[in-house]
């Protein structure tokens, strides 16, 4: 990861509040947002949306293997969640001794991400949990 | 639009080649394919050079002048284009020296790919190929590589039925054929249980699944058909040269067991060739996972989408099937120093099609093709090689 604050701070309402766009045009929507509507182009209409982050596990692994970053961490879920307005996107599962699994209900958790070292700045972001647990 | 050909090809030993440097190697490999193919220095009149991640591996950037320069070529200025698309950055390589030969700006040209990926240690590299996939997207929530296949796979099992036994034969496939291939990293033969015995990287993928980090280079050198006999007694044709994009992340895919990259990519080569997939005698496909070598041989037509594993199982894909695929070894084993992968497809295509690829030679092969990927799918590139 970087040293570089700002790359961070300008990804906080995303990371955090998981604020994605929408396009009024075509009705689709976007996380993480996008300034260019693909269906739409040049005539997008797009405007802020605010996520729920309740979706669904398309497919997960268990990661054993990290970059340095994560080592500390492994093993940890990681899964491609459909959210339930329909974009996906790539996030970790904090889940219970039943694990994760294709198709599962999850909603959004906040928490540490990772942190640049000891003395570094924290990520702070949205980690899934299993809906019902 | 003139048609090209291949007159000549060079590549390096791959593996840990702890006592050359990335200058080194592309020298050797370049020399080599200027030898093979008898054209002078004078005659070459462009370079163009495929590499992922100098910058990060050896912290050198400004590729294209560093190769012109340890190829004895910078006196005589020809001009040097360094292209980089994460893994598929030979095979970009490859169609930029195309496009410059078949649009008849240039007549003689280089195209090479190099990697230096065993100065760093595994950590720093796996961050540098990390950034192949959404720094900000996948990699910033953990996801790794293997963690991206591993996602592919565990869904594309669901779906079609795909067995971890499967995913193994690719493996065990691979270094059966690298055994065979001087040049490969790993030249031993392992078996399923060796893969699971292997470490889990990213469930269900293990160490064997994946292929390694790897020092290389390859070069092959084109010229106009019209001209390369004058150098070459067997020039290979490029028939058709295809390359696709797709979202830079997996979870945008529009289906994330299929690389509709490949499947464009694909279309566009074989429209151009006018060849269709039953029509190849031989493949070299990005291997750089066991799933990747499954989703290839479907996504380039040659088998029913989610029929790839069952394909591999029934021999199909093994040197003696009905469509050997990476005789070289592939990623797997031949290795993936990944800027050169995309070249060294073209290297070992060249060889099956001339007839010398020696112990692991196919049978009367005509024609073939090379199939090369950047990340996850965000690029890939397809040629149709002919005698």
């Amino acid at each position: 990861m970087t040293d570089n604050a700002p790359r961070f701070w300008r990804a906080i309402p995303q990371r955090y509040s998981l604020i994605g766009t929408h396009c009024s045009n075509c009705n689709e929507y976007y996380f993480p947002p996008r300034n260019i509507c693909p269906n739409c182009r040049r005539s997008a209409q797009m405007e802020e949306h605010k996520f729920k982050g309740t979706g669904t596990v398309v497919s997960c692994t268990t990661i054993y293997s990290a970059t340095e970053d994560f080592e500390r961490q492994t093993p940890y879920h990681l899964a491609i969640i459909q959210l339930d307005e329909g974009p996906r996107m790539t996030g970790q599962v904090i889940s219970g001794p039943s694990g994760v699994k294709i198709g599962m209900k999850v909603k959004p958790v906040f928490r540490i991400l990772g942190k640049e070292g000891d003395r570094g700045i924290i990520y702070y972001g949205t980690k899934f949990a299993p809906l019902e647990e | 639009m003139r048609s090209v050909s291949i007159i000549g090809v060079g590549c390096t030993k791959f593996g840990e080649r702890w006592d050359s440097s990335l200058r080194d190697m592309v020298a050797e490999a370049g020399f080599s394919a200027i030898e093979d193919s008898n054209v002078s220095g004078e005659e070459i009149s462009a370079l163009y050079v495929g590499n992922m991640s100098a910058g990060r591996f050896i912290e050198q950037e400004h590729i294209g002048s560093l190769i012109a320069d340890y190829a004895g070529l910078a006196r005589l200025h020809v001009p040097s284009t360094r292209v980089e698309a994460a893994c598929a950055s030979g095979g970009l390589a490859l169609r930029q020296a195309v496009l410059a030969v078949s649009s008849g700006y240039h007549d003689i040209v280089i195209a090479a790919g190099v990697e230096k990926m065993t100065d760093v240690s595994g950590g720093t590299a796996a961050d540098a190929l990390a950034s192949a996939a959404d720094r900000e997207w996948e990699c910033f929530f953990g996801a790794t590589f293997p963690a991206l296949y591993a996602m592919i796979a565990r869904l594309h099992m669901r779906k079609y039925g795909t067995t971890r036994e499967q995913l193994s034969m690719v493996a065990v496939k691979n270094h059966h054929h690298g055994c065979l291939n001087p040049i490969a990293q790993y030249q031993m033969e392992i078996t399923h249980e060796k893969v699971m015995k292997s470490p889990l990287v990213a469930d269900p993928l293990h160490v064997f699944d994946c292929s390694p980090l790897t020092d290389g280079a390859a070069a092959v050198v084109l010229a106009p058909t019209e001209m390369a006999k004058k150098y070459c007694d067997t020039p290979v044709k490029i028939l058709g040269s295809g390359q696709a994009s797709d979202t830079l992340a997996l979870h945008d895919r529009r289906d994330i067991t299929t690389l509709d990259a490949t499947v464009c990519a694909a279309r566009v080569a074989f429209g151009q060739a006018r060849v269709e997939p039953g029509q190849i005698n031989v493949a070299e496909v990005h291997d750089c996972f066991t799933i990747a070598e499954i989703l290839a041989i479907e996504d380039l037509g040659f088998v029913e989408k989610g029929q790839g594993g069952k394909a591999v199982e029934e021999g199909m894909t093994s040197l003696n099937g009905k469509l050997p695929i990476n005789t070289s070894g592939g990623l797997k084993a031949c290795g993936h120093p990944v800027g050169a992968t995309g070249i060294k497809q073209a290297y070992e295509i060249t060889l099956q099609l001339r007839g010398e690829a020696k112990k692991r030679q196919i049978d009367d092969a005509e024609i073939g093709l090379t199939h090369n990927v950047g990340g996850s799918g965000g690029t890939a590139l397809v040629h149709i090689l002919s005698r």
